[in-house]
C-alpha cells in the first residue's frame, strides 16, 4: 500500500536547511510551547542576520543575547511569571538589534492570516492613533470604499502580510507526515505560522503513527495537517523550559535560574551558557536533568 | 463601624468600572483588577464573562488565581482577538505610564530606537482601545506614572483616536482609571483625565502632588464610596482569603 511520504528529520537536518538573513517564525505564545530545541539548535548554529517574528519568550531572549538577530517583529517579548525578558531588555536597551518591528498583538495575527492567504495586507483597526503606525512608518493605511452608518469613509490599518521563509512550531503528537496535534489548552497560531512560511517543521513530543493522534482526543486537535509541513521532528522534553501542558509545565525554576543569569554580569551569563547550551540537545537535556536533581536535592 | 483597607475601596471602585458592562466579557490584567471583576460578578453585574486568563470562560466565580470549578466557553488567545474586534469586552491593563490626553504607556521608557528601559511592548493596547472599553489600574500613583505625555503611546486616549479618523475613534471608550488614590475618566475638558472621585482618607492635594500635568478638578469632589460589609465578606472570606491583594495596595494604609 502506497503512503504519503515519511517526512522525518533530525534536529540538525532541520537547521541545515536554514540559511543567513532568512525569515524565521517561531510559533508558540511568550513562555507557553516553543520549538525551542530548534531554537537551541539555532544557537549553537553559524546561522546569522536572522529576522525573527514572534509573540516572544525565551526563544527572542536567547537568540538577541547570541546576536542572531538582525531584524525583530514582535507585539510583546515575556516570560509570564517574570513579566519581562532580561535578554530582550538588555538587546533593547543596548540598540543590539538593528531593525524593531513592535506591532499590536492583535495586528500580529492579522499579519500572519494575510500571509497565509497570500494576500498583501488585511484591514483592521489596531494601530490606528498609536505609536506602532509612528514607529514602523513603512505602516500604512488604507481607505475603506464603503460608507459606514453616518456616511463615513473609515480608514483602517492596512497591515502587511508577515510573509516567512521558514515555520518552526512546536506541538504535541505528529506522525512521519506531518499531521500534528496539541494537546494542551490553546492552540495558539500554529498553523497561521506553518501556512504563512515558505517551509515549515514541526518539532514534538512525540511521533506516533497516524491512528494514534486520534485515539485519545478529539480530531478538532488536529490543528496542523501534513500538506503544510515540510519536516517533522521528535525532540522530547523540546519545548522546555516552556509549557508543553500536558506533557509538562513550565520549569519555572529553570525560567528563574535563566533569567537570574541574563539579567546578571556577564560572568552569570557566561556560566548558564557554558552550563547548559555549549553541548548539543542531549547535552542540554542532560544538564537540565542534574539542574533538576541538584533543585530537589535542596529542598 | 466595619474596618477596610484601602486595597478593599479600590476592588469595590473596580468592580464599580464593571457593573453596568451587562453581558461581555470582562478582561482584568493583574491582580486588583482580577480581585474587582469576581467581586462585581458576585455583586452588580453576575452577567459579566470572565476567564480564568489563559483559555477557559468560568462558570463559578473562584478566589483569585484558583482553577474553575465549572467551565462555560473557551477562549484561546486568537478568540480573545476575534472579542477584541466583535466588541463586548472591557479591559482592564496597567499602565506604566498614562498622560494628559489618557494615552497610556507599556511599550518602552524613552527614546522607541533605543529605550532607558524596554517594557513589554505594546501588546493589545492599541487595538483594544480602538475596539473595545479600556480602562487602567495604577497600584501607584505618581508623578513617573502620569505624565505630561507618555514616551510611547500603546494605549490610545480620545482626543488621538478622533485625529485619527472616526475608524479610531467610532469604538474608542477610555472608561476609567483606578489608582490606589482616587477614581478617574478622560472626560475633562479637550478630553482629558478628570478626577471623579477621591477614596477615603486621600486629600485632593495628594494627588495633585502625585499627578505630573493638570488634572481636571470638579469643585465639589465626592469621596470614592466605601465597600459594602456584603462586599467585605466577599472579598475576605471568598475571593481573597490569603489577602494577596495587600501585595498591590499594602497595609498598614487603613483608610479610617
Amino acid at each position: 500500500m502506497t503512503k504519503p511520504r515519511d517526512k522525518q528529520l533530525t534536529i540538525d537536518e532541520v537547521v541545515a536547511q536554514l540559511s543567513d538573513g532568512m525569515t524565521i517564525g517561531i510559533g508558540g505564545w511568550g513562555p507557553r510551547r516553543k520549538p525551542m530545541a530548534l531554537v537551541r539548535a539555532i544557537l549553537r548554529s553559524d546561522l546569522k542576520d536572522l529576522t525573527i517574528v514572534s509573540w516572544g519568550g525565551a526563544d527572542v531572549g536567547l537568540l538577541a543575547r547570541a546576536g542572531k538577530i538582525r531584524k525583530l517583529v514582535y507585539a510583546f517579548v515575556s516570560l509570564d511569571s517574570i513579566p519581562l525578558e532580561p535578554n530582550f531588555q538588555k538587546a533593547r536597551q543596548e540598540g543590539t538589534i538593528p531593525e524593531i518591528v513592535e506591532l499590536d498583538e492583535g495586528m500580529f495575527q492579522t499579519g500572519l492570516y494575510a500571509a497565509a492567504q497570500r494576500l498583501p495586507f488585511l484591514p483592521m483597526r489596531a494601530g490606528l492613533g498609536s505609536d506602532v503606525l509612528v514607529n514602523n512608518a513603512w505602516i500604512t493605511t488604507v481607505t475603506s470604499p464603503y460608507a459606514d452608518e453616518n456616511g463615513d469613509f473609515e480608514e483602517l490599518t492596512a497591515v502587511p502580510a508577515l510573509r516567512l521563509d521558514v515555520a518552526l512550531v512546536h506541538l504535541n503528537r505528529a506522525d512521519v507526515h506531518g499531521n500534528a496535534t496539541y494537546l494542551g489548552p490553546d492552540p495558539y497560531f500554529d498553523d497561521l505560522f506553518v501556512q504563512a512560511a515558505d517551509k515549515a517543521f514541526v518539532s514534538v513530543e512525540q511521533i506516533v503513527d497516524t491512528a494514534g493522534l486520534t485515539v485519545d482526543t478529539p480530531v478538532q486537535r488536529l490543528l496542523i495537517s501534513r500538506m503544510m509541513v515540510d519536516g517533522v521532528v521528535e525532540t522530547p522534553n523540546g519545548a522546555h523550559f516552556t509549557v508543553c501542558t500536558p506533557d509538562y509545565e513550565r520549569d519555572e525554576k529553570f525560567q528563574k535560574a535563566y533569567a537570574a543569569a541574563a539579567g546578571g554580569s556577564d560572568e552569570d551569563w557566561a556560566a548558564f551558557e557554558q552550563r547548559f547550551l555549549s553541548g548539543d540537545e542531549a547535552a542540554y537535556q542532560a544538564a537540565v536533568a542534574e539542574f533538576r536533581a541538584e533543585q530537589e536535592a535542596s529542598k | 463601624m466595619t474596618e477596610f483597607s484601602r486595597a478593599d475601596v479600590c476592588a469595590a471602585a473596580i468592580a464599580d468600572a464593571f457593573k453596568d458592562d451587562g453581558e461581555i466579557f470582562a478582561s482584568p490584567m493583574g491582580m486588583l483588577p482580577m480581585l474587582g471583576v469576581r467581586l462585581a460578578r458576585l455583586t452588580s453585574n453576575p452577567d459579566l464573562v470572565i476567564s480564568d486568563g489563559e483559555s477557559v470562560f468560568l462558570g463559578g466565580t473562584p478566589p483569585l488565581f484558583a482553577k474553575a470549578d465549572v467551565v462555560e466557553g473557551w477562549i484561546p488567545f486568537r478568540r480573545v482577538f476575534d472579542v477584541v474586534a466583535y466588541g463586548k469586552r472591557h479591559v482592564m491593563m496597567g499602565a506604566t505610564q498614562v498622560d494628559r490626553q489618557g494615552n497610556q504607556n507599556i511599550s518602552a521608557i524613552g527614546d522607541f530606537a533605543q529605550p532607558k528601559r524596554q517594557l513589554l511592548g505594546s501588546r493589545g493596547a492599541p487595538g483594544n482601545t480602538v475596539n473595545n472599553r479600556t480602562s487602567y489600574w495604577v497600584p501607584k500613583h505618581n508623578t513617573r506614572v502620569f505624565v505630561e505625555n507618555v514616551d510611547i503611546v500603546s494605549g490610545v486616549g480620545p482626543a488621538r483616536a478622533r485625529a485619527a479618523g472616526p475608524g479610531a475613534s467610532k469604538y474608542n471608550d477610555i472608561h476609567r482609571i483606578v489608582t490606589n488614590l482616587g477614581v478617574f475618566d478622560v472626560k475633562g475638558a479637550g478630553d482629558t483625565v478628570r478626577l471623579l472621585s477621591v477614596h477615603p482618607g486621600v486629600r485632593v492635594e495628594e494627588i495633585v502632588e502625585a499627578t505630573g500635568f493638570v488634572l481636571e478638578i470638579p469643585t465639589d469632589v465626592p469621596t470614592t464610596r466605601e465597600p459594602s460589609l456584603e462586599e467585605l465578606v466577599i472579598i475576605r472570606e471568598v475571593l481573597d482569603p490569603k489577602g494577596l491583594r495587600f501585595r498591590e495596595v499594602p497595609e498598614p494604609e487603613a483608610a479610617r
